[in-house]
């Protein structure tokens, strides 16, 4: 059983960004934060790490003359996410 | 590693999810102050409809719709107001993508509700007007209830079957419209603000 869980999502914050990303199209870089409560450097070196796994995909535009970083999770992303919640579940209903 | 590891990030994930999705500002104050102009409005239509001024001529339908929408604005600013305090002390803004999302699930039945509500008004269908109101509000209420606490989904029930009896029961649409708008509100509201402000 332990072995379907997740290590990329052994961390909280990044079960966190995946946790948003499933239930939002889409999520800005400051809303993330502001949900998160988390620093920028933490909350970037967390979406790079899931970016480079093709958990999520990475969108930058300009608003005005803004730079706007969003993010949105990858079908890959949503079949590892759900893989890891049923492993968590099994987990906790066998014991 | 524990278990209480991972319930711990099942909650988490559960909150994110919540938090990220629906409005759980909405001030339950707000539902008792909107029954309570709902009563007022209801009390002061009784009492013009009995006027003579009104059996003298009783077509004269204006005071009618300046008691409603006063009622609709005193409702909605107030609501503004004790939502936007509550918001501000969970440390969200007004205006937050769950708030507009919100807004505009409730918002959209209701406006086709002012219009049809608008068009018996103005075409001889004044008996439905309470019916239409509760009907269509109720409706707007079900429809956000997904963007918000789910809790104003029961309200949102409760209006649509009141406002379906107003429709044939036109003599007492006035008293089906305290019901709905005036009791439900602050029933709701009292609801709220035990389970969730108190």
């Amino acid at each position: 059983m332990i072995q379907n869980l997740n290590k990329a999502f052994e961390s909280r914050l990044r079960l966190g960004i995946m946790s948003l990303l499933m239930v939002n199209v889409e999520v800005d870089f400051n809303t993330a934060k502001e949900l998160l409560q988390v620093t920028d450097g933490n909350l970037a070196s967390h979406t790079n790490s899931l970016e480079k796994l093709a958990y999520i995909s990475v969108i930058k535009e300009f608003v005005g003359k803004k730079p706007k970083t969003s993010y949105k999770a990858t079908i890959e992303g949503r079949k590892a996410f759900t893989a890891h919640i049923d492993a968590l579940e099994n987990l906790l209903k066998n014991r | 590693m524990s278990n209480e590891r991972h319930i711990e990030d099942l909650k988490e994930i559960r909150s994110l999810m919540e938090k990220s999705t629906r409005f759980l500002s909405l001030s339950g104050w707000s539902g008792i102050m909107a029954g309570t102009y709902a009563l007022l409005g209801a009390y002061l239509a009784n009492d013009y409809a009995s006027s003579e001024v009104f059996l003298a001529n009783p077509t004269h339908l204006l005071p009618f719709l300046v008691i409603g929408l006063g009622v609709m604005a005193a409702a909605l600013v107030t609501g503004a107001i004790l939502t936007y305090l509550k918001a501000k002390k969970n440390g969200q803004t007004l205006f937050d993508k769950t708030a507009l999302r919100m807004v505009a699930h409730i918002g959209f039945p209701m406006v086709v509700g002012f219009f049809v509500w608008l068009a018996f008004a103005l075409k001889g269908g004044e008996q439905f007007m309470a019916g239409v109101l509760l009907i269509f509000y109720g409706l707007g209420l079900i429809n956000g209830s997904k963007y918000t606490l789910n809790d104003i989904r029961i309200l949102g029930v409760a209006n649509v079957t009141l406002g379906v009896l107003a429709l044939f029961f036109t003599h007492y649409g006035l008293y089906f419209w305290a019901a709905g708008f005036g009791l439900g509100h602050i029933v709701y509201g009292v609801y709220m603000w035990m389970r969730y402000e108190r």
